[in-house]
């Protein structure tokens, strides 16, 4: 299973970003081979519908589970239509979320937020 | 003549300068481009009431004509655009209706339907045509009815008060591209002059020829008139902080429709402006 998790720096040890559509990197985890991937996230600078951007990517990798802090419903639709499923991500790691997914003891992200669209997130 | 009045946040006054200004003419257009909050119309209750629907093209793709070639997607600067399990999902509210999707697909697969986002009504109070620009609620951008709101209007040698959106973002810049000269209003505090700061900067930006107008003055120290002091910005006019102007403005009556005092402050600062905008033409030219 590929797992997906937007990140601040290209490292397992380094935390959740807790932005998703203008997430620095992506770190693409590949939970058969237990390979890691770090991509640099082309919408971060986006002036605008970074999430749908960096949701296209995400399906277009073949992901089947994303762990992120939270979703934008912009970036939740694409990713639901790609069957991709969005697990809230815990304090810690990179490296503790993929154990903690994989352990079940991640739960899917029930609050989707209306997306900032160009305004400042908190 | 065309003039904008603009102010880098909300609540300076623009409102009361641009109706006063229209209102004190012998003759003029008023044109309410704050489509997301307009307001100029409570003061000018126009009657002969004629209204126009703004609308703007949405994209949207026939499945059977499709390819999945991304071409579109690729292209969409706004990432309006994702294509998702074989199907192009279109999300209108981060389109920006440029309408490159539908001429750059090779399929030509891509359509696009009328979708309504304003409306536009233009009356008559007095000697003032009034032009009113109102932005559905949820529509995320107003550009587009500005451009329409500016080519609405009829004679380009009328007088024309633009009352712009506050700010200074791609809504305010649209509002006075065609603007002959600005009146920037800025109030007596430092975060007025800071406001104000952003506004010069715009009006310097694209090469208006401009001033400011010292609204709710009080006695004492005004940094936004420092601001003017220390950046050559010419002063046009001041307005006091007056109860009995608030009293006015509360009541959405016309000040100079009511009031002796403030229907020669506003000739005056009118004479002034058409002066300044009359020198910075011949200037230029």
């Amino acid at each position: 299973m590929r797992i997906a998790i937007p990140m601040n720096d290209k490292n397992l040890d380094a935390e959740v970003c807790p932005s998703f559509g203008r997430a620095p990197y992506f770190l693409f985890y590949n939970s058969v081979t237990k390979e890691s991937e770090f991509l640099d996230n082309a919408a971060a600078a986006s002036q605008g519908g970074a999430g749908v951007r960096a949701a296209q990517v995400i399906a277009d990798y073949g992901v089947k589970a994303l762990i992120a802090p939270r979703c934008g419903e912009n970036a939740e639709k694409v990713l639901s239509n790609a069957e991709v499923l969005i697990y809230q991500s815990i304090p810690g790691s990179a490296q503790e979320n993929i154990e903690a997914l994989l352990a079940e003891r991640l739960h899917l992200l029930t609050e989707i937020h209306p997306g900032f669209h160009g305004k400042q997130g908190v | 003549m065309k003039i904008a009045v603009l102010s880098g946040k909300g609540g300076t006054g623009k409102t009361l300068v641009s109706v006063n200004l229209a209102a004190v003419a012998d003759k003029a257009v008023y044109i309410d481009c704050d489509v997301e909050e307009p307001n100029g119309y409570l003061f000018f209750k126009p009657t002969s009431i004629d209204t126009k629907k703004v609308t703007v093209q949405m994209p949207y793709a026939k499945a059977e004509l499709c390819n999945g070639c991304r071409k579109c997607v690729n292209f969409c600067k706004f990432n309006a655009l994702a294509y998702i399990a074989n199907q192009l999902i279109v999300f209108d509210k981060v389109c920006h209706s440029c309408g490159g999707c539908a001429l750059l697909c090779p399929k030509k697969a891509i359509f696009e339907k009328e979708k309504e986002i304003a409306e536009i009504q233009k009356g008559v109070s007095g000697n003032v045509t009034v032009i009113t620009g109102i932005l559905k609620v949820g529509e995320l951008s107003g550009v587009p009815v500005i451009k329409m709101l500016l080519d609405v209007q009829d004679a380009d040698n009328e007088l024309t008060l633009i009352d712009c959106p506050p700010g200074s973002a791609c809504i305010v810049m649209e509002s006075i591209q065609d603007a002959d000269y600005c009146i920037l209003v800025a109030e007596p505090t430092l975060f007025g002059a800071h406001n104000l700061k952003m506004v010069h900067e715009l009006a310097t930006l694209f090469h208006k020829p401009h001033g400011v107008v010292l609204n709710k003055c009080l006695d004492g120290q005004n940094p936004s008139e420092e601001l003017c002091r220390q950046e050559d910005i010419k002063i046009l006019g001041e307005i006091p902080y007056d109860e009995v102007l608030g009293l006015l403005n509360s009541k959405a009556l016309i000040a100079v429709r009511e009031n002796d005092k403030y229907n020669k402050l506003f000739d005056s600062l009118l004479q002034t402006v058409i002066k300044e905008a009359q020198h910075e033409t011949v200037v230029n030219s």
